[in-house]
């Protein structure tokens, strides 16, 4: 493309200013969680005087985040693979079925996105509670809850996204299984699926974000033992003090993982992106 | 769309046919009801979940915001009175106090969302259409403007509420020591400056998504097209607004409205920046149904106010998706 | 097709309809060994972990005594009313919690809290152990309370002793005219005489109550009416609001505190005074000395206004409460005795830095301190509950938060007049009648 001697500079100064925007509490969450308690109470500077990695030490029983963190990452994963699951069976019935009922489905789930969490959040509660009562599965206050409400949470996004990616892939693969003998659920999981993996892996990094980093939800339904991260994080904030070193320290542990995780996949995220909700 | 039954087309049933002639068209018939069957057992895991944790919960707040259920009555709800409509007559009068403050929440809202999904639309198209063509370093630039999106929203809201501390700040230290824009600290997490400050914040959050989306809606859009328009001799300016624009409405379209439905609804930006007390020139109105509900304990009227957001929603969207389908058709 | 919806109709009415748990038959049945009673424990030390900590050997104890086992919880306070809300909404809750005990006439209103009756009172040694101000804070007069005192606060006045001496202050004041002249001379060179947590709803409504009892000013009536905006009541919320807006002994910052940086401020001379309860634990993970600061009775106005009262705190504390649906009450009022008892009220007490809730406590070396003589003093002589009304939560929040937009509003220098503090009480007070 013929560019105007005006848009090299353009183009230089705005992304600058962009990254600086994006880059700047990135910078200060660092640059915090490596500064001694007294510091980050004080005024601030750019350039830590002193550094310290005890906030990286100390975090860890301060609040008991070792076993948030595996509740966030059992939660969190398990909510990823079942949503996925979940989506890809109704992403493709959508996709390839005519069936009564199809496009009241689709508008119902997608209006789901619309809900007010406030609304159904103690109704959602009672619910688990009675449900518990009735059979003995204890939905409240369990990591099985918490894996249930996620995943739901994903999901329409996640349905919607993957009816994209599957009308995209030519109805002629699905005939030739077919005409090879494949039921549907082979057809699904053999021919279908796999030309759908970049779709799969943006639903998938989608799920996951949503669970990591629910808060609402998790204050009400989780106790001591079922406790996710971002509820842990709240507890640096105590009756005496705030420990902004530690909760920056903490931020950042919380974040590493998923914020390379989905940098790592974000090719296939554009990817399904683009087949799903730019079809 | 083709309409298209089964995949499977008329082909499966001769191949596995029978053995015995009699049971074969009554064997037929059920392999046609099963087929039937297939799509609503693909559906029923999803269709189970959104029963039991959007639907059913749904309705039943629906149900709450008909009744006085307030400390008394949580405890066993079937005791609490029946209001009627009385919760909504009160959050929609606007004279009353709640009516009042609630329509002013809205108002806050509406604008707040306004600004934040046209700020993120306009950065995150400018960055896609200035990292459009290959330049070095632009992959490391692409990584680094999704980070926000990345982040758990917990931990960058805090962040941000540490750069915005009026004494300790990053942004007064910016503003003020370095830059020298204003003589007196000013406040950011009290007062009217609060809705500048969670505006910054939502901006920075959500505008990865914008450019994430349009990025990859530019990669639809086929070389050649800006090839034959520089053949023509069409500049920059009108190879935006003749192809890039125009090629990317689509994706707009269902960006815009996602935008709008989070941001609209987002509750912990503000709750995470400003705690249970937002200030009123921030007072969103997903914060402001928590205090009228978990705060005071009131969950017949903060369900009564929900519902009122959520008729609101699905009439802006309804009325969104028909106007632009219609345009997108002509 | 109708058979089904009907179903799935019927179902979700099932799931819906919240259960009353049907308690009462096999109630306390269940004590002694083999008993496992959950304790949801608020944050009162340095961390959760610090309370956990302070806590396990404690109840290891009442395990070695009783055979009873505790599983422990310690809740943050952001937390703590959602999962009491929670509780209460499904039933499914501990057996023993920590309570603010402001919050007492709130919860007892919806019944999920055991009432402690004559029979109940006497099983854990009698209503007589406890001090009479801090029962007062138990629930609304009239009824049963529905808990029972565990640690006991008292607003006092800290002073830094340095700064005071070196300002030519000789003795800490006594009425708010003396503060406000002695805060002068203490606000200088980035130095201020006095800090307030503005940002801080809880804290603000305990200075609203305060400062409007001594103007003779109740924010409910005895009918349990709210009254927000009352002339005593705009007075002393306006008198607390002025140490910012026309006093100028505080520090504009200070609008925005509300994780208590003003014990950060204290604690390193950039305030010299403030008005707190039990501040030592923190002032000293601060690295303030207890040699540095005194403590001294809140001042108060003087003249005394027409109808004003001999109030200059609230009576706080947290108390201990037993949930109704236990399984286990006969186990839960035994670990109630066992907190309430004088060894645990002795040993709990002074690591957290509060007081006895029992009298019998007081004898020991430990809370016989010139300090703790103040605190005694305040809680038996000046103190006063909050308001034990059920709206008293919605109180907290509505005051609370109309002062932190008043002190966001003198922080940025708009002029505070009587007509529109009343303005923002009024509003406040409306929002409390509609939402009944």
């Amino acid at each position: 493309m013929r560019e105007p001697a005006w848009l090299p500079w353009a183009r230089r100064i705005v992304l600058s200013l962009l990254a600086l925007f994006t880059l700047a509490p990135v910078y200060v969450m660092v640059t915090s969680a490596l500064k001694p308690l007294n510091d980050v109470q004080g005024p601030f500077h750019w350039i830590p005087s002193r550094l310290t990695v005890r906030p990286f030490v100390d975090i860890w029983h301060t609040v008991p985040l070792g076993r948030y963190f595996l509740n966030s990452v059992v939660v969190a994963g398990t909510a990823t693979v079942c949503s996925v699951v979940v989506a890809v069976f109704a992403a493709y019935a959508v996709s390839r079925y005519r069936f009564a009922g199809r496009r009241a489905f689709t508008v119902t789930v997608l209006s789901t996105q619309m809900f007010p969490g406030i609304l159904f959040l103690l109704p959602l509660f009672v619910i688990y509670v009675n449900i518990g009562n009735l059979t003995g599965v204890e939905l409240y206050a369990s990591r099985t809850g918490l894996v249930i409400t996620y995943l739901t949470f994903s999901l329409p996004f996640s349905i919607w996204m993957l009816v994209g990616y599957f009308d995209g892939i030519p109805r002629g693969l699905d005939e030739s299984a077919a005409v090879d003998g494949a039921g549907p659920l082979r057809t699904l999981l053999r021919v279908v699926l796999p030309a759908a993996l970049p779709g799969v892996v943006a639903v998938a990094v989608y799920a996951f974000m949503t669970a990591w980093g629910e808060v609402l939800f998790a204050s009400v339904m989780t106790d001591d033992t079922s406790r996710t991260l971002p509820i842990g994080l709240q507890q640096y904030s105590t009756e005496h003090d705030v420990y902004w070193n530690q909760l920056m320290a903490a931020s950042l542990v919380v974040s590493v993982p998923v914020v390379a995780g989905f940098l790592a996949l974000q090719r296939h995220f554009v990817a399904g992106l683009t087949a799903g909700a730019v079809k | 769309m083709a309409t298209l039954t089964t995949p499977a087309g008329g082909a499966a049933t001769t191949d596995r046919s029978g053995r015995s002639a009699g049971r074969h068209a009554g064997r037929r018939r059920a392999r046609l009801d099963r087929r039937r069957l297939v799509p609503y057992l693909m559906l029923l895991p999803a269709l189970a979940l959104e029963l039991l944790v959007h639907l059913v919960p749904m309705l039943y707040g629906c149900w709450m915001s008909l009744l006085r259920l307030t400390q008394f009555y949580i405890r066993n709800w079937s005791a609490a009175p029946f209001a009627g409509l009385g919760n909504y007559r009160a959050s929609i009068d606007v004279n009353g106090a709640i009516g009042g403050d609630l329509l002013h929440s809205f108002g806050v809202t509406l604008a707040f969302t306004v600004l934040s999904v046209g700020l993120s639309w306009l950065l995150g198209t400018t960055a896609a259409v200035l990292t459009q063509h290959p330049f070095r370093g632009r992959g490391a630039l692409r990584t680094l403007f999704l980070t926000p999106y990345a982040l758990p929203v917990y931990a960058a809201v805090i962040t941000w509420s540490f750069l915005l501390q009026r004494d300790t700040g990053m942004v007064n230290h910016v503003l003020v020591d370095q830059l020298h824009l204003a003589g007196d600290r000013p406040f950011w997490l009290i007062g009217g400056n609060s809705f500048g400050a969670l505006l910054a914040v939502s901006v920075w959050r959500s505008w990865p998504f914008a450019f994430l989306c349009l990025t990859a809606g530019l990669q639809n859009v086929p070389g050649e097209l800006y090839e034959a328009a520089a053949v023509d001799g069409a500049g920059f300016g009108r190879q935006l607004r003749g192809i890039t624009l125009p090629m990317l409405r689509p994706v707009n379209q269902v960006l815009v409205l996602v935008l709008f439905l989070w941001t609209f609804n987002d509750f912990n930006t503000p709750y995470v920046l400003f705690g249970k007390a937002a200030p009123r020139s921030a007072d969103l109105i997903s914060i402001h149904i928590y205090q009228s509900s978990f705060v005071t304990w009131n969950f017949g009227l903060g369900s009564a106010m929900s519902v009122l957001l959520l008729l609101f929603l699905l009439v802006v969207t309804g009325a969104y998706l028909l106007v632009t389908s219609r345009r997108g058709d002509a | 097709m109708t058979t089904r919806r009907f179903a799935l109709f019927a179902v979700a009415l099932a799931l819906t309809t919240p259960t009353v748990a049907a308690c009462g038959d096999d109630q306390g049945g269940s004590s002694g060994s083999g008993t496992t009673l959950t304790y949801w424990a608020s944050n009162q030390g340095t961390s959760l972990d610090n309370d956990r900590q302070i806590l396990r050997p404690e109840l290891d104890k009442f395990t070695r005594q009783t055979g009873i086992k505790v599983n422990l919880e310690v809740i943050g306070w952001p937390d703590l009313l959602n999962r009491i809300l929670a509780a209460t909404t499904s039933g499914k809750g501990p057996d023993v919690l920590n309570i603010g005990n402001t919050w007492s006439a709130s919860l007892q209103a919806t019944g999920a809290l055991l009432p402690f009756d004559g029979t109940t009172m006497s099983a854990i040694g009698g209503k007589d152990r406890f001090l009479a101000g801090s029962l007062a804070a138990t629930g609304a007069p009239g009824k049963d309370p529905a808990a029972v005192p565990l640690y006991s606060l008292a607003y006092g006045l800290y002073y830094n002793k340095k700064l005071f001496a070196a300002a030519g202050i000789a003795e800490p004041p006594k009425t708010w005219d003396e503060l406000v002249a002695d805060g002068r001379k203490l606000t200088h060179d980035g130095q201020w005489g006095l800090v307030v947590e503005g940002g801080n709803v809880s804290e603000n409504a305990h200075h609203a109550f305060t400062f409007a009892q001594q103007y003779g000013a109740d924010f409910f009536t005895s009918g349990g009416k709210a009254q927000f905006d009352s002339a005593g009541a705009v007075a002393g919320v306006k008198r607390y609001i002025d140490f910012m807006a026309t006093d100028k002994i505080v520090n504009p910052s200070a609008a925005e505190y509300a994780n208590n940086q003003s014990l950060a401020d204290f604690a390193s001379g950039k305030a010299a005074m403030l008005l707190w309860q039990a501040a030592d634990t923190t002032l000293k993970a601060h690295g303030m000395s207890p040699d540095d600061y005194g403590v001294a009775p809140v001042p108060f106005e003087a003249p005394t206004p027409p109808g004003g009262r001999h109030v200059d705190s609230m009576v706080a504390g947290i108390n201990l409460a037993v949930f109704g649906n236990t399984k286990h009450r006969d186990a839960a009022l035994a670990f109630v005795k066992f907190m309430t008892g004088d060894d645990e009220q002795k040993a709990l007490n002074s690591t957290y830095g509060s007081m006895p809730t029992v009298k019998a406590a007081y004898a020991d070396p430990a809370f016989q301190t010139p300090q703790i003589k103040v605190f005694q003093d305040t809680l038996a002589g000046s103190a006063a509950p909050l308001p034990a009304v059920p709206e008293e939560s919605q109180f907290e929040t509505l005051v609370g938060t109309a002062m932190k937009n008043l002190f966001a509003d003198a922080a940025s220098g708009k002029p505070i007049t009587d007509d529109y503090v009343k303005g923002k009480l009024t509003a406040a007070n409306q929002q409390v009648h509609a939402g009944g």
